[in-house]
């Protein structure tokens, strides 16, 4: 490959930060996706030197240098309420909880319920690929009846293992008027980046909570080749998790 | 029950995660609980493969105060109930775990220690002792067993269920991430062909009849209305603990009963590297003895002080930044004469026999 | 040899070092001899230096990991780097010195919460796989204090003769060779307990890996 090749770099959000690139997830990876469709929704607002951006455990951890924002990285699941508590203490912060499926819906449940039943001014945006990817692939609260994942490696099954969590149907029900939903999908990328920019400008236009879902896929942990990979994003997760916006501030149901 | 899991006795050669799921299975295990977590992820992983075999059951719960609290709801049921977590996992199970404390609940928990504090490293320290030992607002009501070995990981594992249900205090098994991931040999079998007599549970509720007619109503309470019979409680505890003492501390030593100048004191893998690093230098003429607490809670601590009254040094290793010092400093306190305490912190590090022994000729 | 023997292996993730340091420890402790394994952390499943340990003895072994190894086995030029705090003047060297190399990948992740899995029979499988090679750029620099280097074209060998994928048996085989740790039927006994099922379905599998251990005992010619 000529030297000059690799000296042009693919386009990237001015807010992401050039000297940790290319980034360190794995091949195949949602995550990309979702970060640059965060990356462009915050150039477009102008918003990278307001923006504190907080991730998890678990792959979001990988995105503690993403940025060129300030970054915290908190523990598992906390990083809903670290981010609240920044936004309590400055408004004028546009604060980002990132995270997985266990951050958000296992043991970070009870956070993000709270946060939006309480209308917080905060953003959260959470990765779902139905599995907990980082530490080897165990289950979800996402993870898809008859899935097979480390801890139901026979399927999962509804009767042991409980049914999966809707977090965008759950968290729509309990918010107030103000709030922005949706769930988005990285098979979909301008849908999900125009989800992210509304929730975005949901804080800064200070009326609620804001939480967009992303489905996405892992196929170090599904141990898929690409087409299968697609597949189960494109239609197997949409099945049961349907792409659309729940609740968008303003208007009724 | 249904059929032995393991008839005679199998050799095996595998991770200590395995040999967990494997004991938990022989010590007749109803339910496990759990949430993922590194370096102990495996031992569900494995289990869950054993389950359908096996008719036990598993439930994955939302996080690990859950898996504490959801332990405790199994063994008052009156299940083989245990979990697993480390780092800050165990952090969050000191909340379940100081109830069992007040409610004499006979849990067990296996605890693979990762580096501390907060996220640190997945891989290994020995730095959630204090945590394990005396963690939560207890009072140290605890049983905690600290093994170095697989065969250990696999005998202790089924005696911590034992022990558990016979003295009714939550019981641990402090292991840690070497353990948990490196391959070692251990010989299972079935515990009663052993001739180890296994206690049986007994539901807190649940009883046979009904209550109010056939029998009084169970009221289980963790909570107390003045000081004085709070105080009644808490001492009454300390007089069971006081009293099963004893029958339960584990220690080792070698090379104690000849003339010592230094006593090399650890625990856990740790005491793997002082015990070889013993033997070499004792080769090679020097006065070296050991010594290594197995049960950390309670603390053999009149064992301790008769070998450290007999050395004007003792050294301390291990893979935190003095939590296990603190226990010896604590049973040392009263000796007439109690040695001079050299320190071997590598907090997160694993020490490795030449370390030892670079840092005992330093100091003779 | 006799004793304790202590062997450190190092690779690029993938290039299979933890399936070959497993089955010298589980051909040791089916010998009835004392073995430890312990793998590192690194970042192996997508690249990263992975590092084993192994130790091997007549009598207890005291802690997983050690300082001075008697054998090191670096399958990669990063690797080289990463085990030389491990040679000492009783270290016996093994490198692969092919025109061949496998490119490491970048490896600084902060915050990897996972380690390995294991290659068990109950959980999954795991085996050399390719993660591409490239031709060699520069040469290695090798460690100047070791007892013997001894050096191994692996890569090449296997590239030219069998498959990529088998390297890592051809450097088993010259290890076991120029060592004696263990014989070549013990390691075939090992082998097949840990991927004999997959084996089954594929009996070529057997042929070649087999074929790549003969190989590699081929490529050194005494014991050191």
């Amino acid at each position: 490959m000529s030297e000059n090749l690799m000296s042009i770099q693919p386009s990237m959000p001015k807010c992401w930060n050039i000297a940790t690139k290319p980034h360190k997830f794995c091949p195949g990876c949602g995550h990309g996706i979702v970060l640059k469709c965060l990356g462009e929704a915050i150039d477009e607002l102008g918003i990278q030197e307001r923006v504190v951006f907080g991730c998890d455990i678990g792959c979001s951890l990988l995105a503690w240098d993403f940025f060129a924002c300030d970054t915290i990285q908190t523990h598992h699941g906390r990083t809903t309420p670290v981010m609240t508590g920044v936004k309590r203490a400055v408004p004028d912060r546009i604060v980002i909880a990132y995270m997985g499926d266990g951050g958000g819906y296992a043991i970070g449940s009870q956070h993000l319920f709270n946060s939006a039943t309480r209308n917080e001014k905060i953003t959260a945006i959470l990765v779902n690929n139905t599995n907990y990817g980082m530490t080897g692939g165990q289950m979800a609260p996402t993870t898809l009846p008859g899935q097979k994942t480390e801890t139901c490696p026979y399927g999962r099954d509804l009767e042991n293992d409980g049914y999966p969590t809707k977090g965008p149907e759950a968290v729509a029900a309990i918010t107030p008027e103000g709030a922005y939903i949706a769930r988005g999908t990285v098979a979909k990328p301008r849908d999900l980046k125009k989800y992210i920019k509304k929730a975005l400008e949901t804080q800064l236009n200070g009326t609620g909570f804001s939480f967009v879902e992303a489905l996405s896929g892992c196929p170090t942990n599904w141990r898929t080749n690409a087409a299968d990979t697609w597949n189960m994003i494109e239609k197997k997760m949409t099945e049961f998790y349907e792409p659309k916006e729940l609740k968008v501030p303003g208007k009724e149901g | 029950m249904a059929e032995k899991p393991i008839t005679g006795e199998k050799k095996a050669f595998m991770t200590g995660n395995e040999v967990v799921a494997w004991a938990a299975l022989c010590a007749g295990v109803d339910i496990m609980y759990g949430y993922p977590i590194t370096p102990q992820n495996e031992i569900m992983h494995y289990w869950t493969r054993l389950v359908p075999k096996h008719g036990r059951k598993f439930m994955q719960t939302e996080d690990e105060i859950s898996a504490g609290f959801t332990t405790l709801g199994g063994v008052m049921a009156g299940k083989k109930a245990f979990t697993a977590t480390a780092g800050p996992g165990n952090v969050l199970m000191q909340e379940s775990m100081t109830m069992a404390e007040m409610m004499r609940i006979p849990s067990v928990v296996v605890v693979q220690q990762r580096g501390g504090p907060s996220t640190a490293t997945v891989i290994y320290a020995q730095q959630e002792v204090t945590m394990t030992t005396l963690g939560g607002n207890g009072e140290g009501f605890r049983v905690v067993y600290s093994t170095a070995n697989h065969q250990e990981l696999f005998d202790y594992t089924i005696k911590s269920f034992n022990t558990a249900w016979k003295y009714r205090f939550p019981t641990f098994i402090l292991g840690d991430g070497y353990q948990a991931k490196m391959r070692d040999s251990v010989v299972m079998y079935d515990p009663e062909e052993r001739g180890i007599q296994m206690v049986p549970t007994e539901p807190f509720v649940g009883k046979p009849g009904c209550p109010g007619q056939d029998r009084a109503p169970t009221h289980l309470r963790n909570t107390y209305n003045i000081e004085e019979e709070l105080e009644e409680v808490v001492l009454q505890y300390l007089a069971d603990y006081k009293k099963m003492a004893p029958e339960i501390v584990e220690y080792e030593t070698f090379a104690t009963e000849e003339d010592c100048d230094i006593l090399l004191v650890s625990h856990g893998i740790v005491s793997r590297a002082a015990l070889a690093a013993v033997k070499t230098l004792r080769e090679q003429g020097m006065k070296v003895g050991y010594f290594r607490p197995i049960t950390l809670r309670p603390f053999p601590v009149k064992e301790l002080q008769k070998e450290a009254s007999k050395v004007g040094k003792i050294l301390v290793a291990e893979s935190a930044l003095g939590q296990f010092n603190r226990l010896v400093k604590e049973a040392l306190y009263g000796m007439d004469k109690a040695p001079q305490i050299v320190e071997l912190f590598r907090p997160g590090v694993g020490i490795t026999d030449e370390e030892i022994m670079k840092k005992t000729k330093e100091v003779l | 040899m006799a004793g304790m023997i202590r062997i450190a292996l190092a690779g690029e993730g993938g290039q299979g070092v933890q399936l070959v340091a497993e089955l010298l420890a589980e051909a040791a402790n089916h010998e009835g001899k004392e073995a430890i394994y312990i793998p590192n952390f690194g970042v192996e499943q997508r690249g990263g230096v992975s590092i084993a340990y192994v130790q091997i003895s007549d009598k207890p072994i005291g802690a997983p990991k050690f300082k001075a190894a008697d054998i090191v086995v670096a399958l990669s030029d990063r690797a080289i780097d990463r085990t030389k705090v491990h040679v000492g003047a009783q270290t016996i060297f093994v490198y692969d010195n092919s025109d061949w190399v496998t490119p490491g990948a970048k490896d600084e992740i902060i915050g990897q919460q996972f380690n390995q899995h294991e290659s068990d029979s109950m959980l999954i499988d795991q085996e050399a796989e390719s993660v591409g090679i490239q031709p060699r750029k520069s040469k290695p620099i090798l460690p100047a204090n070791a007892k013997e280097v001894i050096e191994i074209p692996a890569t090449e060998v296997a590239k030219n003769e069998l498959t990529p994928r088998v390297f890592n048996m051809v450097i088993l085989g010259s290890v076991i060779k120029a060592t004696g740790v263990m014989g070549l039927e013990e390691i075939k006994q090992a082998l097949e307990k840990k991927i004999g099922n997959k084996f089954e379905k594929n009996p070529q599998l057997r042929e070649l890996n087999y074929q790549a251990l003969t190989r590699g005992m081929q490529l050194v010619n005494k014991v050191f």
